[in-house]
């Protein structure tokens, strides 16, 4: 079964247009396609210079977030039949466009490594590498801990949520939902003895006291992470680091002899 | 005008295998400085999509005897068992310190690592993390590597051409596709971990991306594919798309049934014996096949099928081990397997075969090494094991990087006036392509005549009558391919361009299958010939070799390192 559906596609060649504008694509779609299903259908036989990415059409990649009737969706979980005869394409929304549906990740791709998304400070680490047998060098980690930060470790960085974002939109330099749901995660991990370093970031201007509790990041996710809820914890850890920092570091009294 | 970089190693794509190199050289001497090359951001890299679990010995009731067996056995005893031996003693060190990056592991009551069950394993060795290992492993390993400053990376970046000097490789020539530059990238060692090529075939778990470009590169600068008519069916993809329902379903205690609703696997003689669903991944797809032959089969919108049935194991155990498995069918097939079987058939999963690898990831160039899919250093032979290829591109890329620290050691810079005059070469035949407008052929249409020519000649079942064809429609399409029809002209991320440039590296990976299976006359792991049903020793327990030549692929023969374990009938 099949259903005529007229694509409206933004185009944009940086070496040719000043602004972007908008392409119409007319095709017939077999009624079981996704989104990203219509537009390769269009790239492969009717306009082979749109460019767009994608890659597992499995949503786990992440490479192929659009927006879609002004919503940002990863589009090869997206089917087409919730949509009516006109459809609407655009890039994601709060990113520069590279060219017609391709965005620029690059400032993403550095505030995720603002985070220092990696096990650090790792107390038996040496000890553990030494050892060759599983028990011996690997942690334990009971199931409450790791659900303490398995969702947060399920985002697949298709930015959605950066697009969703009322804060991104305003301040583009805000840290963002998936690096701070990310920063989380780790600090999060019972393997991980970094949450000093990564509290003192979070604490920074621009990071998790930006966020001004719009949950839309949350809302937008595919993967159910709930960066809005890593977000509020981490703010809260941020904190309660803060305030102990105080009380613990402050100078003890040097009273004379 | 090519612009020229320098690095001491360069890794060609960013996935599993590249970012364990990388991570590999790093640690070694952070002094180095380590290019990744990848036409994709390393997260976007198909390692994503693995899902079931990654293999090492880790209880009390296993060995690395037994995985070591279990592995020849697999391979229908074309592994080589050298490397074996090798890689089953890496394992569990690899994984562990894997778990030590933060890899959030599935774990037992007591909180160590849980392993769970999968074919042709003898015990529990498979570490899983629910069943997305290949999405935690590559973003912890690409996560672990933003730590080390000595890795540079050149992200979305597209390599056209290995630049080789005096029969040593020196660099790669790459196109950055955001820009629509050509660069040199030179350095005294490449690594290529670019992954398979599934996208060679219509109907495959593969991702885009998987077009075999680190296999033609190393093909077409004289490097020797391995054992290319090797091509896993993973027994369940879901029709229509390809998308892979992992073993683990059949692992945790799923069933496999046909339209009469019988266990075929356990009422039918297909080999198995009493592992039934964990039997190895050949076998089963071998046995579907013959279920929808014999008028067991499923009748669907995309073909016939058998169901995989879920729904004894409970909706506890369905979201706390395989919450990917319910989101896939429920998204892509409109099944919720709590309550209803899902539909599977084979579907071209993994290759074998790759760029001929030895125990240490090198090859015949001198710098030139390769691991994970790409490569072949035969831990697979004819038949590869489930959850063996994640830890393969652990074991081998971290052997890769170390080896290639050791190589640059004693080696000068090359020539780069040479290097260079050859980027600008591969320079102008990229420009030349790009937006070529008097070409006569399409671009999807040579895609999908290529695609059918391998599905029909190198399926589960192949008959020389099938493959003779499939070799001589190949060889054809390569001849098309040099006439391609272009329209886009622009400069900035023109995936025209790159799509045309992968087609180009798919005819060349196609047609080494093609070739190599033809001239197999046995039967023998994933390579079952119906004319040749048996396993036939005496001839060819070798290695095939396929070369590039001008006037089509040359073969040659390699031995197979045995030693350890003596060739036997393969049965469960």
């Amino acid at each position: 079964m099949t259903t005529r559906r007229k694509f409206v596609v933004t185009r944009f060649d940086p070496d040719k247009d000043e602004v972007p504008k908008t392409q119409e694509y007319e095709i017939e779609c077999q009624d079981d396609w996704k989104v990203l299903d219509a537009i390769n259908f269009i790239k492969d036989e009717v306009d082979s210079t749109i460019s767009h990415r994608w890659s597992c059409r499995m949503a786990v990649c992440g490479s192929c977030g659009m927006m879609v009737d002004g919503e940002p969706k990863l589009t090869c979980k997206t089917a087409l039949d919730s949509y009516g005869d006109t459809v609407e394409i655009e890039p994601l929304a709060n990113f520069p466009v590279v060219k017609d549906l391709v965005v620029e990740l690059e400032g993403f791709m550095g505030k995720f490594q603002q985070v220092k998304p990696w096990i650090m400070n790792a107390k038996e680490e040496a000890e553990k590498k030494a050892a060759s047998t599983m028990k011996e060098g690997t942690y334990r980690q009971s199931a409450e801990e790791l659900m303490a930060f398995k969702q947060f470790s399920m985002c697949i960085n298709c930015m959605l949520c950066y697009s969703a974002c009322p804060v991104v939109s305003n301040e583009p330099d805000f840290l963002g939902p998936a690096a701070i749901a990310l920063g989380h995660r780790y600090n999060m991990d019972t393997r991980d003895g970094g949450q000093d370093e990564r509290n003192q970031i979070f604490r920074e201007e621009g990071t998790v006291f930006s966020c001004s509790y719009a949950n839309e990041c949350s809302e937008v996710c595919p993967k159910g992470v709930d960066p809005a809820a890593a977000v509020n914890q981490a703010k809260f850890n941020a904190v309660i680091d803060w305030a102990t920092g105080l009380v613990v570091s402050r100078p003890a009294p040097q009273g004379d002899e | 005008m090519v612009e020229v970089f320098r690095h001491d190693i360069i890794i060609v794509g960013g996935g599993g295998a590249g970012l364990r190199a990388a991570i590999a050289v790093a640690e070694a001497d952070p002094s180095l400085s380590c290019a990744v090359v990848s036409k994709v951001y390393p997260m976007r890299s198909h390692t994503v999509s693995a899902e079931g679990g990654a293999a090492a010995v880790a209880r009390d009731d296993d060995s690395l005897e037994m995985h070591g067996y279990d592995t020849v056995k697999g391979s229908d005893f074309l592994g080589d068992q050298d490397v074996i031996k090798y890689f089953v003693e890496q394992a569990p060190k690899e994984l562990s310190q894997l778990e030590r990056w933060g890899c959030p592991f599935s774990r037992n009551e007591d909180g160590t690592v849980a392993t769970r069950a999968f074919g042709g394993m003898t015990t529990k060795r498979t570490w899983y993390a629910a069943d997305k290992i290949g999405f935690h492993m590559l973003h912890t390993l690409f996560q672990t590597s933003m730590q080390h400053e000595s890795i540079v990376r050149y992200d979305e970046h597209f390599v056209t051409k290995l630049l080789v000097d005096g029969g040593q490789v020196r660099g790669v020539v790459a196109l950055d596709i955001r820009t629509g530059n050509i660069k040199a990238i030179l350095a005294n060692a490449v690594i290529i971990t670019t992954g398979g090529g599934g996208k060679v075939f219509p109907f495959t778990t593969n991702g885009m991306i998987k077009t075999g470009d680190g296999m033609a590169l190393a093909y077409r600068a004289g490097v020797a594919l391995k054992d290319m008519e090797f091509v896993q069916y993973h027994p369940t993809g879901l029709p229509g798309t390809g998308i892979l329902i992992t073993e683990a379903t059949r692992g945790e205690g799923g069933h496999l049934k046909n339209s009469e609703g019988e266990r075929f696997l356990v009422d039918y003689d297909y080999g198995v014996g009493t592992k039934a669903e964990l039997g190895p991944r050949d076998m089963i797809s071998r046995a579907i096949v013959q279920e929808i032959r014999a008028g067991r089969g499923v009748k669907g919108a995309y073909g016939e099928y058998v169901n995989l049935d879920l729904t004894h194991l409970g909706a506890e155990k369905l979201n706390s081990r395989l919450p990917f498995v319910l989101e896939l069918a429920r998204t892509y097939i409109g099944v919720d397997p709590v309550h209803q079987p899902i539909p599977v058939r084979p579907v071209v999963h993994y290759m074998m075969g790759g760029i001929d690898t030895d125990i240490t990831a090198g090859t015949s160039m001198p710098g030139l090494y390769a691991a994970g899919e790409v490569a072949c250093g035969s831990l697979n032979g004819a038949n590869r094991l489930g959850s063996n290829s994640l830890t393969e591109c652990l074991v081998f890329g971290a052997r890769a990087g170390e080896e290639a620290v050791r190589f640059i050691a004693g080696s000068d810079g090359g020539n780069e006036s040479v290097l260079q005059d050859q980027a600008s070469e591969d320079a102008d035949r990229i420009e030349q392509l790009r937006g070529r407008q008097k070409g006569g052929e399409k671009i999807s249409q040579i895609r999908r005549e290529l695609n059918k020519s391998l599905e029909e000649g190198c399926g589960v079942y192949r008959q020389q009558e099938s493959m003779a064809p499939a070799v001589a429609e190949v060889a054809a399409l390569r001849g098309r391919v040099s006439d391609l029809k272009l329209e886009d002209e622009s400069r900035v991320f023109n995936t025209e361009l790159i799509a045309a440039l992968e087609l180009i590296n798919m005819v060349d990976v196609a047609e080494t299958v093609a070739v190599s299976a033809l001239q197999r006359k046995e039967s023998r792991g994933a390579h079952t010939c119906e004319d040749f049903p048996h396993r036939d020793d005496q001839n060819y327990l070798y290695h095939t070799l396929c070369y590039f030549d001008p006037a089509g692929p040359r073969i040659d023969k390699k031995d197979v390192t045995l030693g350890t374990w003596e060739p036997e009938e393969r049965k469960y």
